[in-house]
Parts: structure tokens; sequence; C-alpha cells
């Protein structure tokens, strides 16, 4: 049974591409045939951040209309076998999709795939709707920051209310919390909302917590998803989301400041 | 203040003297509405709904309503009707019967003779859809569990046909969202989820809210001034009773904030106050 999740967030800029791209492809290095949708028409992201842009030749838009078949379109990730990215176009707006539509292309993936990712853009207006609207689970994407958990907090809302299971009258959305870009010794410090903080006011199941780190910057640059940066704490952290995803036991990590102060290293704390 | 001078004009006119005060008061009775005058077809009937509901009806004052005999094709029949022998059969049930309503002129003496009282209240009021006896039998399987009910709340009396079962309550589990609203109409609002920042609930009646409150609650929005609005933990943006509302822009005061509390109108003022 082919599962649909989307990577959404309501707010901009807090990491959902960057999270999608890690995640379907920690789905596939896993065995999953994975496909990953790129919904944010118009400001095309993901193909950059999977290293693929120069490889675009269709897009999600010209499936929609039909220009192009799904499978022309569809473009095998570098680095690993069972991964797909389903690019946006950059030339069009949002209005390019609609429910049917999408739909269609959602159904004739579940053919081949055993996971369907997609990346939401942000806001709530049309383009993060689509996205949302065919989810079975959904990642929220969350900064340990007020605006962010604001809107986390209203796009929860939307899911309960506008996707295709609220309509149904279905089993709701499965909802996991993703926190990203957390930096424990600024929640300790108090510049920063604490994991608990956020999960109390979401109140919501935590999936895991993507430590601030220059890695993810970095792969980003080069188009490799940081999940396959094994050094890096956020690639290790976005191996742990995975897994725990898939239903295995791991414990949090990278929820305290690492670096020790000078007494406790003294004293062995 | 006020207060003082209401106890005095309570007083005045009724000094220790006087053996007894006179005063009007309105009782809910339980109506025995006949459909026949046969007194054993009666004592089965009664026999009947007793017995499901023995300790319901016990010692319980009831109103004859003999209104659906007179209305009887055979007009004699109503005459027919013992009235002594009734009251004797309704004591023996445990049933004390205090009058007569719907009384034809020509049974007038006999209800009289009987020890009965001749009622007219509620007679304005069209007749009921089904006999209250069973419907206030019926009623009796309706009360949750838990609630043991009481004859003289439970039990019918003309104006109020149909069992009264507050139904306008919402229920709502689920967290209220930033950009949720939630209106609770005719009723109370239940949340036992919390109300988040950005989103709003509103009630007409009271608000009950088993999570904190860090979003906006209005209770009595179409203008009950007694409606009131109860949180565990008071973190909110707004709240409102019968539109006499608050903000908070900053945080609650230290006193109040994060706490349970309830939140009510007195003398047209807001008030807050911890629940301990």
């Amino acid at each position: 049974m082919t599962k649909v999740i989307v990577v959404t967030s309501g707010k901009g800029g807090v990491g959902k591409t960057t999270s999608s791209s890690s995640f379907a492809s920690g789905l596939a290095l896993r065995g999953h045939k994975t496909a990953v949708i790129d919904f944010d028409v118009g400001l095309r992201n993901l193909d950059l951040i999977m290293g693929c842009e120069r490889r675009v030749v269709y897009d999600f838009v010209n499936v929609i209309n039909g220009e192009s078949t799904l499978k022309q379109a569809l473009i095998k990730d570098k680095h690993c076998d069972n991964l797909f990215v389903l690019p946006a176009s950059q030339t069009r707006d949002k209005d390019a999709l609609d429910t049917a539509s999408v739909g269609r292309v959602i159904n004739e993936l579940r053919d081949s795939f055993d996971y369907i990712v997609c990346d939401s853009p942000a806001g709530i207006e049309k383009g993060a709707l689509m996205a949302l609207y065919y989810a079975d689970e959904a990642l929220i994407v969350t900064n340990p920051e007020v605006s962010s958990v604001r809107d986390s907090d209203r796009i929860l809302g939307i899911l309960a209310a506008k996707s295709k299971r609220a309509e149904d009258g279905a089993e709701p959305i499965k909802e996991h919390l993703l926190i990203t870009r957390y930096s424990p010794r600024r929640a300790a410090a108090g510049e920063m909302l604490s994991v608990t903080d956020v999960q109390e006011i979401l109140s919501i199941p935590l999936l895991g917590v993507i430590p601030e780190t220059e890695a993810v910057l970095q792969a980003s640059n080069a188009g490799v998803p940081v999940i396959h940066d094994i050094e890096s704490n956020a690639g290790q952290a976005y191996r742990d989301v995975v897994a725990r995803f898939l239903g295995e036991d791991v414990p949090m990590r990278f929820l305290t400041a690492d670096r020790k102060g000078f007494f406790s290293r003294l004293f062995g704390a | 203040m006020k207060q003082s001078t209401k106890e005095d004009l309570k007083k005045k006119p009724h000094g220790k003297d006087t053996a007894l005060d006179i005063k009007g008061s309105v009782f809910t009775l339980t109506v025995l509405c006949l459909k026949s005058a046969d007194s054993a077809a009666i004592e089965q009937a009664l026999h009947e709904h007793l017995s499901r509901a023995p300790r319901f009806f016990h010692n319980a004052p009831v109103v004859i309503d003999v209104k659906a005999l007179r209305h009887d094709v055979s007009g004699d029949t109503a005459t027919t009707l013992d009235f002594a022998l009734l009251t004797a059969l309704l004591r023996k049930h445990n049933l004390v019967p205090v009058g007569v309503r719907h009384a034809a002129p020509e049974q007038l003496n006999e209800v009289i003779t009987a020890g009965l009282a001749i009622l007219q209240g509620g007679s304005a009021k069209p007749e009921p859809a089904e006999p209250p006896v069973a419907s206030a039998t019926g009623a009796s399987a309706t009360p949750p569990p838990n609630r043991m009910p009481k004859h003289d709340e439970r039990s019918q009396d003309a104006p109020e046909p149909t069992p009264r079962v507050a139904t306008t309550t919402k229920i709502v589990r689920q967290p209220v969202r930033s950009g949720q609203q939630i209106y609770a109409k005719d009723g109370d609002l239940i949340l036992l989820a919390p109300v988040n920042a950005g989103a709003e609930v509103l009630a007409d009646g009271n608000i009950h809210i088993y999570a904190p409150l860090r979003g906006r609650a209005l209770a009595g929005v179409t203008g009950d001034m007694n409606a009131r609005i109860f949180t565990h933990s008071l973190e909110a943006e707004l709240v409102s009773v019968a539109g006499h509302y608050r903000i908070f822009e900053q945080q609650p005061a230290a006193d109040v904030h994060g706490k349970s509390v309830q939140i009510y109108l007195e003398n047209e003022r807001l008030v807050i106050t911890p629940l301990i």
C-alpha cells in the first residue's frame, strides 16, 4: 500500500525542501521505491537540492497538461536507485494545479512506488493545499521560533479540515513533528524555543530533531541531500528520522549541547 | 448596600408575629393522562409503567388529566369515572393524587368530594403529543446511568411535553489550531485539547477548556451575561463574556497567568478568579 507523505510547514525557509530531499533519499536508501514531487510550481528548488536541475526536461505541470508522460518527467536520482524526482515547472504558477489532475498523477505513481513524498510550497494557498490534499501522513517541519510554530499550527488545522481524508471523513492524516535548525545551546540559553515548548504547543508526536549545522547549507549548494553526509549531525539525524518513520525505536539525539563547559569537562560530569 | 436593602424588604412585611406567610410558588408535577375510565385497565397500565421505574414515581404528587376522556366518542364515559376509587388506586401504588385537570362541569362535585383540587393550570398549552406518563417513563431510561433521576425534576408538566435533554453542548477533542474557529450555538462548548494562539472559540453559553487557552475565547456571544469561561491554564490573547472583553496585550497578570481560572461578569465587569 503506497503512502503519500506531505512535507509542509506553513512558513517559508524552515527546511521543507531540505527535509523532503533527505527524507525521500533516506526511504530510498532503505530499499523503498520512492518518488518526491516538487509542488512549488514557479519557484522550484527541489531539483537544485537534489542536484538534478540540469536534467529537467519535462515537469509536473507538463504531466498534468498531458504534454508528457509521467515516465518522461520522472528523473532518476544520482545517488540512490530507488528514488525518482518529479520536478516543478519554473515558468508556470500554482494555478496550473487542480485536485483532479494531481490525483491522477498520484494514482499513477501509486502503481510503481512505495512512498510518494510531496514537497509543499510555503503558505496556505493553492500549492500548499494541493500538496497536502492526498496525503496519508504529514511531516510538519518547524523551526524552534514562535512564528514558525504558529504557522505549523495553522497548517495542522488545514490538514485536519481541507485534506481529502478530512473531506471523506476518513481516518485523519497521521502527523509527525520534525523540528529543524535546532540549536541546543541557544534553546538552553532561552534564545530559542525548546523541543518541549514546541511539542507542547503543537501537541503532535515528535519524529525527530535536526540540529542546525553548516553541513546543511553546504549539502544544498552541492546538490547532495544532507542525509548522504554521514559525518554530519544533520545527516545522522535525518537517518534517525527515517528509521523512526519506518517504525524503529531510535532514541532522540542532538538535543543537548555537546560542547561541555570548562568546569564540566574538568570534573567529567 | 444594595443587598442589605433587599434583605430589609424581604423581612419587613412578614414580622415574627404572624403564624404563617402565604406565598405563590410553581411546582412541577407529574400528569396522569387518562385514556380509559375503566379502573381495571388503569390499574394494569399503571402497574406496567411503575414497575419499569418504581423509585421514579415513589410518593410522587400527580395530577389527573381527564381531557382525553371528555373527547371520547361516547359523551358519558367521563361521568362514569369514579374519582374516589381512582384516588384509592393511585395511593395504593404510592402515588399522591393532588388534583384533577380538564374536569367536566358535572364532575366537579365528585372531584371535590374525593378530596382533590380542581386545576386549570397549563390548559392554554396544546395537548401533549403523547401522554406525559408514557414520556416520563421513557425518559427514565434516557438520563446517563450515573445520574439517578429524581421524580420532581424529570416528571412532566403540560408546558413541557418532551423530556429536555441538553443536546446543544458541543465537545471538541482535537486541538483548536491557529486560524480555526469553533462555535457552539445555543449551548456550551467543552474543549478537551488546547486552544492555540490565533484560534477562536465561541459559545452562546459557557466555555470549558480542560487544557491551556492560548487563543481567544468568547462566551455568551448572543448576550448571556451569566456565561462563564473556565480553563486549566490562562494564556489567552482575548477573553470575552457577553461582549465585555479583555485583551492581554502582553501576558495576563502574573497572579492568573498559566493558572486554572474562571472568567465571568460581575456588575458588567469582567472578573478573572483562580480556581483552587
